[in-house]
């Protein structure tokens, strides 16, 4: 790389930042986990969070938001799952998230903060759990 | 590029000397072979601290923190946490290993009363990438320095900040950039001090391994402030890994312009220069490392003139060191106020030590000024190894002194440890136990200062052999009472009459030991006794018969085949053929050996 001017620098703080804050985990409020069990990935969760990871780039949101990816959360039949952690709104289990309904999630839930519906599933033993 | 996974290999010499490399080359390659290249990036960063569990492998987002991890567990820890989304759970980090109870990052102890400034980029970015390093606001202040600020903003920043220098004394920094601003000159000269030497202290390698741009961009910032174009950094030969990450940072650097002619355009230019030292304790002192840095003999010089008025080849020079540098472009990002809110009255935001010796958790850990002792030793180092008692911790390497646990919950600043006659020093900190002689420890710090003496004044060249021999004589068991008051005469003068810091502040480990432990000084005197046993003239090894089982573990032990004894009958030790080793004292598994 040539030498560079002060806008250039700025320039270029400004595209690392990007890159550098994906890694980083603190302050951040949002969290997508992706169910990555043998079930979800035979149903196609890999191409899901591929498509959540470049979708949350799309909207400008990879300072915000953590993307992992967990075990099977129990909803095997309507894989794959989805789980969205978001400050001020409810916390949601996803099913039957396709590669093509992945994009349309970060946009509902993520930026116009709605929910998406027909794919709202309850977790299996949570309640169980908490009574 | 977005990744699914990060993982953080620790790249710093304890991890990379534990295999750490091939760690990360491993996981390169896994991540190929199991079809994963492009989910996961791998990045080799600087010191995590936790030296003691490393080498230490961080995987993001998952925040995974994995210790002691092997070469052979890079093909697991791809195939669980790349291909499926899982923790590999016996790698995690637990703080017992009997309930195998894992703990979160944020959870663990030897983080949590950490404050990182200095070491905000070490364990986060790779060292060997100045994007990374700019991304993180990385010469951001270089940037405010070159066109917002005016030179005098800067040192007025670095005042109100009331940053210290933290090689040792504590000299206010803004107050050597003030004065090398001062005078009118052809010439003036930036230079850093990586010239590490205490016994046990890493700190300044570590941040130029693990962040070596940010040293960089705080001397740059320097030369605009005081109007100098050239700078050093004298950095000792011994650490190659500092160097070679620093050498790459200098090029990056000067092929984004932000070293060289003319930086980002302001018209300013300033270039650095790496000088290796040789390893000469002394050449730490500033005037001995000027004079090393222009090629001569690396002896002290009388102060003053002082280097910031008159340094390098008579140049108004300042001199700072690595940890120093390192927080400056922090302070000129957040300001001198938000700095100077960390820290106790005199001594302004953290300090790095380096925790060595007989502690749990080795490593290096930075906290705000004013922590006290025992939330350094027992909270974040996890207490003493084995269960054992604390004795002392030792700071300031061979310029300071013992602290005793009488004083451990005094908050550690500058004039607290000067007070009780120890000092900052450069941050090294060894715990001592119940197991470590004072004598013998003084004695080890006594011999190091006569090897590293330059031997130009007579105070220290003499001072320090005649204390080291007194010292001798006493773990030999010839000691007097009267050899007592020479030690604090000698120690007197030297304190008076050398010439530089060196044999200034070497007769401190004595003087204090004598202070806090004169009891065991005086056993050593009067009653030929080490409690501790290390002070081999003076131990004698027996065998209880009574315990003595006769297994002949002790004497298939023994290196001289001085215990002799049937089978399953008591063993008896040839004291005049011991060499006093301790071998048949760890050896015994029945307490049959006594030390005495």
């Amino acid at each position: 790389m040539a030498k560079m001017t002060l806008e250039q620098l700025r320039k270029l703080r400004e595209d690392k930042k990007q890159d550098l804050t994906r890694r980083e985990v603190e302050g951040k409020e949002i969290q997508i986990i992706v169910g990555m069990g043998t079930c979800g990935i035979a149903a196609g969760a890999k191409q899901t969070f591929d498509e959540i990871v470049k979708a949350v780039d799309e909207y400008g949101l990879g300072a915000d938001v953590i993307i992992r990816q967990t075990g099977c959360m129990g909803l095997c039949y309507v894989e794959p799952t989805v789980e969205v952690v978001m400050p001020g709104m409810p916390t949601v289990i996803y099913g039957k998230m396709t590669q093509e309904t992945a994009k349309e999630l970060v946009r509902k839930h993520l930026v116009e903060k709605s929910l998406l519906e027909n794919h709202i599933f309850d977790r299996p033993a949570a309640d169980i759990v908490k009574k | 590029m977005a990744y699914k996974n990060y993982i953080l290999v620790c790249g710093g010499t304890g991890c990379e000397s534990a295999k750490a490399d091939e760690i990360y080359k491993n996981l390169l390659h896994e991540a190929e072979a199991q079809g994963v290249k492009a989910d996961v990036q791998v990045v080799k960063t600087g010191c995590f601290g936790f030296c003691e569990k490393g080498p230490i492998v961080k995987v993001l987002p998952s925040e995974s923190f994995y210790v002691e991890v092997k070469p052979e567990d890079a093909k697991e820890i791809i195939a669980e946490q790349v291909v499926k989304g899982r923790e590999v759970k016996r790698l995690l980090y637990k703080k017992d290993q009997k309930t195998a109870d894992t703990v979160k990052v944020e959870d663990i102890e030897f983080y949590q009363k950490q404050f990182r400034i200095v070491l905000r980029n070490c364990g986060v970015i790779n060292p060997e990438s100045i994007d990374e390093y700019i991304a993180r606001d990385g010469y951001a202040a270089l940037e405010k320095v070159l066109f917002e600020m005016k030179p005098e903003d800067v040192i007025a920043e670095l005042k109100t900040a009331g940053l210290r220098g933290r090689g040792g004394a504590g000299f206010p920094t803004w107050r050597k950039w003030e004065f090398s601003r001062g005078p009118v000159a052809d010439q003036k000269y930036v230079v850093c001090n990586a010239d590490e030497g205490d016994p046990g202290a890493y700190m300044d390698r570590s941040t130029i391994e693990g962040d070596p741009h940010s040293v960089i961009e705080a001397m740059t910032i320097c030369g605009k402030t005081i109007g100098a174009t050239k700078g050093y950094v004298y950095i000792r030969a011994e650490y190659p890994l500092a160097i070679d990450r620093l050498k790459i940072a200098l090029q990056q650097a000067r092929d984004y312009g932000l070293l060289g002619k003319n930086i980002l355009g302001s018209g300013f230019d300033f270039d650095l220069e790496i000088r290796l030292g040789a390893g000469a304790f002394v050449c730490g002192e500033e005037t001995a490392l000027l004079q090393s840095v222009e090629g001569k003999r690396g002896m002290p010089v009388p102060r003053p003139p002082f280097p910031a008025v008159k340094g390098l080849w008579g140049k108004p020079t300042v001199i700072n060191n690595v940890e120093t540098w390192a927080n400056i472009p922090v302070i000129i990002n957040k300001g001198g106020a938000w700095f100077a809110k960390i820290g106790t009255e005199t001594s302004k935001g953290t300090k790095v030590f380096a925790l060595t010796g007989k502690i749990n958790n080795s490593g290096l850990v930075e906290v705000p000024m004013g922590t006290t002792l025992r939330e350094i030793i027992f909270d974040i180092g996890g207490g003493i190894k084995g269960g054992k008692k604390f004795k002392g911790a030792q700071t300031g390497g061979p310029s300071g002194g013992i602290i005793t646990s009488d004083f451990l919950d005094t908050p550690i600043d500058y004039e607290s440890l000067t007070a009780l006659g120890s000092m900052m020093g450069s941050g090294g900190l060894i715990v001592m136990d119940e197991d470590d002689c004072v004598v013998n420890i003084s004695k080890f710090y006594m011999e190091f200062c006569v090897d590293e003496s330059c031997g130009k004044c007579s105070p220290c060249r003499v001072g320090t052999n005649q204390m080291h021999a007194i010292l001798e004589k006493i773990t030999d068991g010839k000691g007097t009472r009267e050899d007592l008051a020479k030690l604090h005469k000698i120690g007197a003068a030297m304190k008076k009459a050398a010439l530089c810091g060196l044999g200034q502040t070497a007769p401190n480990p004595t003087l204090s030991t004598i202070k806090y432990f004169e009891k065991e000084y005086l056993e050593h005197i009067d009653e030929l006794k080490c409690v501790a046993g290390k002070c081999k003239k003076l131990v004698v090894f027996e065998v209880i018969p009574e315990k003595c089982i006769g297994c002949g573990l002790c004497a298939r032990r023994c290196p001289v085949n001085c215990i002799a004894g049937e089978k399953k009958q008591p063993h008896v030790i040839d004291k005049m053929k011991c060499i006093k080793c301790g071998e048949c004292f760890s050896a015994c598994k029945f307490g049959a050996i006594v030390k005495k």
